[in-house]
């Protein structure tokens, strides 16, 4: 079980760094709807720059039980979560080193297959009272849905996990709504739907299906941690 | 109007019941000009504002406006307006940053020249090095030139003020034009919720003849205006005309506070008056100041909110009143001259009690984290340790 600290806060201020490519942005969208669909609050930072595959990408997501009033990119978190470990060890970030701003007693999420912290970076963390949850989300895409593609509903479904947000129908509904848009409804009238989008469709069901997979998965991790130890960093074993 | 509208004075329209949206900033203020009855509109494209200049043309080919162009550049706008609405029309145009200074010129010769219009300004960083982000340090040139100036915290504000300001502008002991400013990006390209009335509701329309000056024919301008003004001799005609003109204008924009009660609920917003610490913010910043003062509260501590919801006419006795008993007053700005904070020092009797800051520029975010700080630094408490 996560601790009190990363649980039931009212208020979640998140950076999310990683890659072009990745799904970040689609990961602070789908945190958004995930929010609204519970009845909670969000607001999202729209990212201005020029996205390419690999450069460095960041979002903000606020997440809250009450209306939220601030605007502008998060810069002091107490949440973030690193798609890449390159975020880490090359500095593909725009905020440097990546947990600059971290408030006390935050929640450090990393997707990675390595080691990727220094002795410099375990000592201001330690200094924090952060705990980083480590594991490797990609090697997990690939495993449960098939595609690394997937990455971001792992590292998703491993923030929920912990922090308790939202309920699984909650995310499901969100990632419908990202996938397959409001305008289809898995109801008697996709029948009648015309072959080609019924293909299509059901192309998009499965990658669906697949993603909450993963999401489930990531749950369970979530849920077999325990994050009151002394601890700096938990890995995980997918 | 080709659509068929039902047409209400300005207290009626506010009064009707109101549909929550979710829209950006940029929606929001094309929506109020939707239902202003809006003439013309004239445009010249600069980022943060093309979006909301984009809009009022799609609502231009919608029906909502009778005529849309657009310009050569900001000074040909800002004369443009000018001269359509003495012709007796009203007037919508937006800019940001960069393009209010290269209108400037027009803009500030429309007070004298009684022309009620109104001016949506999309803050945009003026000084090099460019820059297309969110600082409002345009706004400290417009505080001098006799305009109305409104200043919207959100999206909701965004509509509301652009909406009131329609009404205002063309009031009878008004009669000049009123700004309705607000962050670009921040709140222009971000979406917000907004309540508004039916779009079948507009406010009605423009009526030259309630004026307190003339419609002009253009095509035969009176002739005083075809030769040089009196106002180019040195002599006493000069300094008269120019200092009546002055009076005038800097008394009409006073006149205008009343309608600030009247459609916009105040020129400010007081949370937890007589506290310790008073947090006073207008724009974008108020947004930040608010979180701000809700952190506060959950602590228990003694900070109290203002949100300047109008900076011309400035409302000194409000402002007075709501900060007579505070101890600290922090004001968070989004430029590097603090405009705001230089009009509170100069408007209370102790204005040494007025903190410098915190600001930030360039278009930068303010993290309501850098107003806790100034919280606690004022009550004297250990401020929360933030690295780097």
């Amino acid at each position: 079980m996560a601790t009190a600290t990363i649980q039931n806060r009212k208020r979640y201020n998140m950076r999310i760094s990683g890659l072009g490519g990745q799904g970040v942005v689609t990961t602070a969208h789908i945190l958004g709807s995930c929010m609204d669909n519970s009845g909670k609050f969000a607001s999202l930072v729209p990212f201005f720059g020029s996205e390419k595959r690999m450069a460095p990408v960041e979002a903000y997501v606020r997440a809250s039980t009450e209306p939220i009033y601030e605007v502008g990119e998060v810069v002091y978190p107490d949440i973030i979560m690193i798609f890449h470990s390159q975020v880490v060890t090359h500095g593909k970030s725009y905020t440097m080193p990546f947990y600059t701003g971290l408030k006390p007693d935050s929640l450090v999420i990393i997707n990675t297959s390595i080691d990727v912290l220094e002795e410099e970076d375990i000592k201001v963390l330690k200094k924090l009272n952060a705990k980083v949850v480590q594991f490797d989300a990609t090697e997990l895409a690939l495993k449960i849905a098939g595609t690394e593609l997937a990455t971001n509903m792992a590292m998703m479904g491993m923030l929920l996990g912990l922090t308790g947000l939202v309920t699984e129908d909650d995310i499901e509904k969100a990632v419908r709504e990202r996938f397959l848009g409001n305008s289809f409804v898995a109801s008697g009238g996709t029948a009648s739907l015309d072959s080609a989008i019924e293909k299509k469709f059901k192309k998009k069901e499965d990658l669906l299906a697949k993603n909450m997979e993963v999401i489930n998965k990531t749950f369970e991790l979530a849920n077999s941690i325990d994050l009151t130890t002394d601890e700096l960093i938990v890995d995980l074993v997918v | 109007m080709s659509l068929d509208k039902t047409l209400l004075s300005m207290d009626e329209l506010l009064k009707l019941p109101r549909e929550k949206h979710f829209i950006t900033g940029a929606q929001a203020m094309s929506e109020a000009v939707k239902r202003s009855s809006t003439d013309m509109a004239i445009a010249y494209p600069i980022t943060p504002q093309s979006e909301v200049m984009h809009l009022v043309g799609d609502i231009f080919a919608q029906g909502h406006i009778k005529e849309y162009y657009r310009a050569e550049e900001e000074l040909g706008t800002m004369s443009a307006i000018a001269g359509a609405a003495r012709g007796g029309v009203r007037m919508f145009t937006a800019t940001s940053g960069p393009g209010l200074l290269r209108g400037l010129e027009a803009i500030v010769s429309w007070p004298g020249h009684r022309i009620p219009c109104v001016l949506g300004v999309l803050t945009r960083v003026i000084n090099a090095p460019l820059s297309i982000q969110p600082d409002n340090l345009e706004m400290a040139y417009l505080m001098h030139s006799g305009i109305v100036m409104l200043h919207a915290e959100n999206q909701q504000d965004t509509f509301d003020f652009t909406l009131a300001a329609f009404a205002i502008t063309e009031k009878v002991d008004v009669y000049i034009p009123v700004s309705v400013s607000t962050e670009g990006f921040f709140v222009t390209h971000a979406k917000g919720y907004v309540e508004m009335m039916d779009e079948k509701y507009a406010f009605e329309e423009c009526d030259p003849y309630k004026a307190p000056v003339p419609a002009m024919d253009n095509e035969v301008p009176p002739a005083r205006i075809q030769r040089d003004a009196p106002v180019q001799k040195s002599n006493f005609m000069s300094y008269l005309i120019h200092s009546v003109w002055q009076q005038e204008i800097w008394d009409s924009n006073q006149r205008a506070m009343k309608y600030m009660y009247q459609y916009i609920d105040g020129p400010i917003e007081v949370q937890n008056p007589g506290s310790d610490v008073m947090l006073v913010a207008s724009g974008c910043a108020a947004a930040q100041a608010r979180e701000a003062h809700r952190y506060a509260q959950e602590e228990g501590l003694s900070v109290g909110f203002v949100k300047v919801k109008c900076i011309r006419p400035w409302p000194t006795d409000e402002i007075r009143e709501a900060l007579k008993t505070a101890k600290t007053v922090i004001v968070p700005e989004h430029n590097i001259v603090g405009w705001l904070c230089k009009e509170i020092k100069g408007c209370i009797p102790n204005g040494g009690i007025v903190l410098e800051g915190p600001r930030v520029y360039g278009g930068m975010t303010l993290p309501v984290e850098l107003i806790m700080t100034e919280i606690y630094n004022a009550l004297g408490m250990d401020s929360l340790v933030l690295q780097a």
